[in-house]
């Protein structure tokens, strides 16, 4: 490849913008269409196919998978599991937000060990940790026998194998995620900002209200997709602290696709978290746009 | 993302021409095994489940043979399957899976048919190992152990109140709700309700399914949870104080406490087996015959019930295992044919849908 | 809130490091380190040279938010979906499972998060530098070289290791597209798990923990002396 400056002309400066492009661009945009975009292709299709006799795929088209899919029994699974991941992001958001914020008020380098310390549990391996809660909560575990040792309670708590055990579960595993970006949008605000504000006239809550959470709201947002995303289509959390008593989409496709072996229906299931993640995206930044257009006015 | 509604249109096109042109994997018929195969040139991949088979087995094994044997894990039935028939090669020669889903692979032509030359320690085997409803005459798998699902109970903690029938699990005495679990699994998380009902484990006809869910749909108010592999722990931890639980899991839980007691329903269970089979795609054929036929030898089979705590088909192992055993594990004793009056689990084929369907109605409800 | 349950294990006597041998003489156990060590360590390269030509190709060539969208949307595209499409994507062409298969998979999502790394870094950096070697008569490919990469050292060090500490948990995309007689690490650890928590799986956990603290502390010494540069 020639490609001194001194030679050619124009087009070869064109030719090498392009070429130095490609290089760039291709390797990686050709890996995530090969390796998600196809993929989503094969479920899409999927989802028109038909389930042979013993597991697996047919090509017969048919869109008895969809209205299957409508069934309330499955629209009841999808909506408690948004109930349930919605409630574990509000409530990573609720005890999320002040812990970053406390956090940017610290000295710079007790911030990063805080950080770190945060983000400790997330190295240890997810399944374990779920576990962990099991023997903390259990009607024989440690919380209650403590509370019953120090004579607080006569009957233990029956905590685990319900719903909320759930959301506990998610919450926990999955807050690390919703502090960092908040604390990342955070700290990247202009204390000059604020500072303006009030010589301007402004009290601390007011210009905490009109200025440090909007321009959070990007981290925010980005927090509760990460924390809403996963915890959607959990299946490991719902298995073990919700006792199998409670099942979520997540549930759902992993038993459609291991158990019953039904890949167009597991594939419906499937798209509709593609479906949901599309839609979280596109309110994202919707808000976005519209809570920073004002913020910057 | 406009740009990436493109691409999916595109790919998904592409991933529709790219299934049609996939080829079936057919394999052609059997080739006659060489009784003097060099097995130290073969290798073995086995899938077992976890503490289901002897530390040193894969050791041993070598030792004997020459053979290199690697033992993976899986967690469920469905789990092996899963990867067993999702097409291609699995790198798996011999899989241990329920006797049930050797008949579903045996129907999709995933197995070979066992060459008994290969295997002389069948002998070692009772008669009425031959009549497993799954697969008589144990064609195309082995028998690796066997037993049948009751309840299993704190005795200490049920005094007068022991439980006899399915229904004092399913609908227990008030002091005990919130204190019972069940078994997860599709086919034995319908057993108590199909059995007090007095459906067959098999029915396949809606209207009874129909019953079976309604009943396993009150029960569920009553159940702490969901449980395959930790129930025996929740009753010695006192948490639960009644569980259905399959035999040979419920001695683990009298390993730890005396007073947890096994009982089979009046109504009668089932008859399950876990067996042993040869993947088709296998390369190693001979060295995984040679597996078989040596778990199935007395002592090694011996030394599964001694550690295992389960019951085996074979006769050698149990006169020498059960003398110990029997005095703390009383349903180390159920014979043969007592055993045999349980019914056998068959494959659904097409019903597993519906069962599947139930599960899931009566655990999202 | 750094609740951690692995603690050293205590046998019923008392401390003891009785449990890490038993670790060390469990086959299955070090097979699954050994596998998911090979995965995570090809994913992180795989990812790395990825996703880092990815995020200059999007900083300094083609301003496009559409591009950038797609290129991070690995990252937080639902991991069972993902997994599930990736699954029917082998198995129709027919590919043999094993760490290949999931090494493939890792890369996808690993690759997003090391874009999304490096194109803050390069969002922050001045073109200005780049712009200037090429007017003194560099090439592109060389300024590559001898410019950009060093200016987005520490954005490829903490990449790298997320990407990293990313393959080496994870569970769900590699329980479908695993092949069943190499599984990795937090295969092995649910098929143990589901028989509930034994002091082996605690010892276990902790030495996991261990090294990825250790992983992310040698992050910390060289991002700082990296800064200080």
């Amino acid at each position: 490849m020639a490609l001194a400056v001194k030679s050619g002309g124009r087009d070869a400066i064109k030719r090498r913008a392009l070429l130095s492009r490609a290089v760039f661009l291709v390797p990686g945009l050709t890996y995530i269409t090969a390796f998600m975009l196809i993929p989503l292709g094969f479920i899409i299709v999927y989802t028109f196919l038909s389930r042979g006799t013993y597991g697996g795929i047919e090509f017969i088209f048919t869109f008895e998978n969809y209205t299957r899919a409508l069934d309330s029994l499955y629209v009841g699974v999808l909506v408690k599991s948004i109930l349930i991941a919605s409630a574990a992001t509000l409530l990573a958001f609720v005890i999320g937000f002040p812990v970053a914020y406390a956090i940017t008020k610290l000295p710079t380098n007790r911030q990063n060990i805080l950080l770190v310390l945060i983000v400790l549990p997330f190295w240890t391996n997810f399944l374990i940790r779920t576990y962990a809660w099991i023997v903390l909560l259990n009607t024989q575990g440690f919380l209650n026998k403590g509370l019953i040792n120090l004579g607080l309670i006569s009957q233990p708590f029956e905590l685990l194998y319900k719903p909320s055990a759930i959301v506990l579960g998610l919450l926990y595993a999955y807050i690390p995620l919703m502090i960092l970006p908040i604390y990342s949008s955070l700290v990247r605000i202009d204390p000059a900002m604020k500072e303006a504000a009030i010589n301007l006239g402004a009290t601390p809550a007011q210009a905490f209200r009109q200025i440090t959470l909007p321009l959070a709201l990007p981290g925010v947002l980005i927090g509760a997709i990460f924390v809403f995303v996963p915890s959607v289509g959990n299946f490991i959390v719902p298995e073990l602290l919700g006792g199998g008593k409670t099942i979520m989409v997540g549930n759902l496709i992993r038993d459609q696709f291991l158990k019953a072996r039904d890949w167009p229906f597991g594939s419906v299931m499937a798209l509709s978290m593609v479906i949901m993640l599309c839609a979280l995206f596109f309110i994202q930044a919707r808000v976005n746009r519209r809570v920073l257009g004002d913020a910057r006015a | 993302m406009r740009i990436s509604r493109t691409a999916v249109a595109a790919t998904a096109i592409a991933g529709l021409l790219l299934g049609l042109t996939a080829c079936s994997s057919s394999d052609s018929g059997a080739t006659a095994l060489d009784p003097n195969a060099d097995l130290s040139k073969q290798t073995l991949t086995v899938s077992n489940w976890a503490a289901y088979y002897p530390e040193d087995l894969a050791t041993k094994f070598k030792e004997k043979f020459g053979t290199s044997v690697t033992i993976t894990n899986h967690a469920t039935n469905e789990e092996i399957m899963a990867k067993l028939t999702a097409g291609g090669d699995s790198g798996i020669d011999v899989a241990f899976v329920s006797g049930q889903f050797a008949q579903a692979l045996a129907a999709q032509g995933l197995i070979e048919n066992l060459d008994k030359s290969l295997i002389p320690n069948e002998a070692n085997l009772v008669p009425e190992a031959a009549q497993l409803s799954y697969d008589k005459g144990n064609k195309y798998s082995m028998p690796y152990s066997w037993g049948t699902t009751g309840i299993c109970y704190r005795s200490d903690l049920m005094k007068g109140n022991e439980p006899t029938s399915w229904n004092d699990l399913l609908m227990p005495k008030p002091q005990y709700k919130g204190k019972v679990t069940m078994l997860a699994t599709e086919r034995w998380l319908m057993l108590p309700a199909q059995k007090a009902l007095g459906y067959s484990i098999n029915t396949q006809d809606e209207a009874q399914m129909g019953k079976v869910k309604d009943l396993l749909v009150k029960a569920k108010s009553n159940l702490l949870a969901y449980d395959d592999t930790t129930f025996y722990d929740r009753l010695v931890s006192g948490e639960a104080v009644m569980v259905e639980a399959w035999d040979g899991w419920c001695n683990y839980g009298i390993a730890k406490n005396k007073n947890i007691k096994f009982v089979v329903p009046k109504e009668g269970s089932d008859l399950w087996a876990d067996t042993m089979v040869v993947l088709k795609t296998s390369k190693n054929k001979e060295a995984a015959h040679a597996f078989i036929n040596y778990i199935l030898d007395k002592d090694i089979q011996s030394w599964v019930v001694d550690n295992i705590l389960y019951k085996v088909p074979n006769k050698p192992a149990m006169d020498k295992s059960l003398p110990a055993l029997i005095g703390d594990y009383p349903n180390m004793g159920i014979t043969p044919a007592e055993l045999l009056k349980g019914e056998g689990i068959v494959d659904l084929g097409k019903a597993s849908a519906l069962y599947t369907r139930i599960a899931t109605e009566v655990t999202a409800k | 809130m750094s609740f951690n349950k692995s603690d050293a294990p205590f046998t019923w006597t008392g401390f003891s490091t009785k449990w890490y041998s038993v670790l060390v003489n469990s086959p299955n156990i070090i097979e699954g380190f050994k596998n998911t060590l090979i995965v995570a360590v090809v994913t992180t390269i795989i990812s790395l040279a990825l996703g880092t030509l990815l995020a200059i190709g999007l900083a300094r060539y083609q301003k496009s938010s559409a591009l950038e969208a797609v290129a991070l949307t690995p990252a937080i595209f639902p991991d069972l979906a993902l997994a599930i499409g990736l699954l029917a994507l082998f198995t129709s062409l027919h590919l043999t499972l094993g760490l290949h298969s999931v090494i493939i998979s890792h890369a996808l999502f690993c690759m997003a998060f090391v874009t999304a790394i490096v194109r803050g870094r390069l969002a922050q950096i001045d073109s200005s530098l780049e712009e200037a070697a090429q007017d003194l008569g560099d090439t592109p490919i060389g300024t590559f070289f001898r410019v950009t990469l060093p200016s987005i050292k520490p954005a490829l060090i903490a990449g790298g290791l997320l990407a990293f500490t990313l393959s080496l948990d994870e569970f769900v995309i590699a329980f479908f597209t695993d092949g069943p007689s190499t599984p990795t690490l937090p295969i092995v650890i649910y098929s143990m798990v589901r028989f509930g928590v034994s002091p082996e799986i605690n010892a276990l956990a902790t030495v996991v923990l261990l090294i990825s603290a250790l992983i992310v502390t040698i992050a910390q010494r060289n991002v700082k002396v990296q800064d200080q540069i």
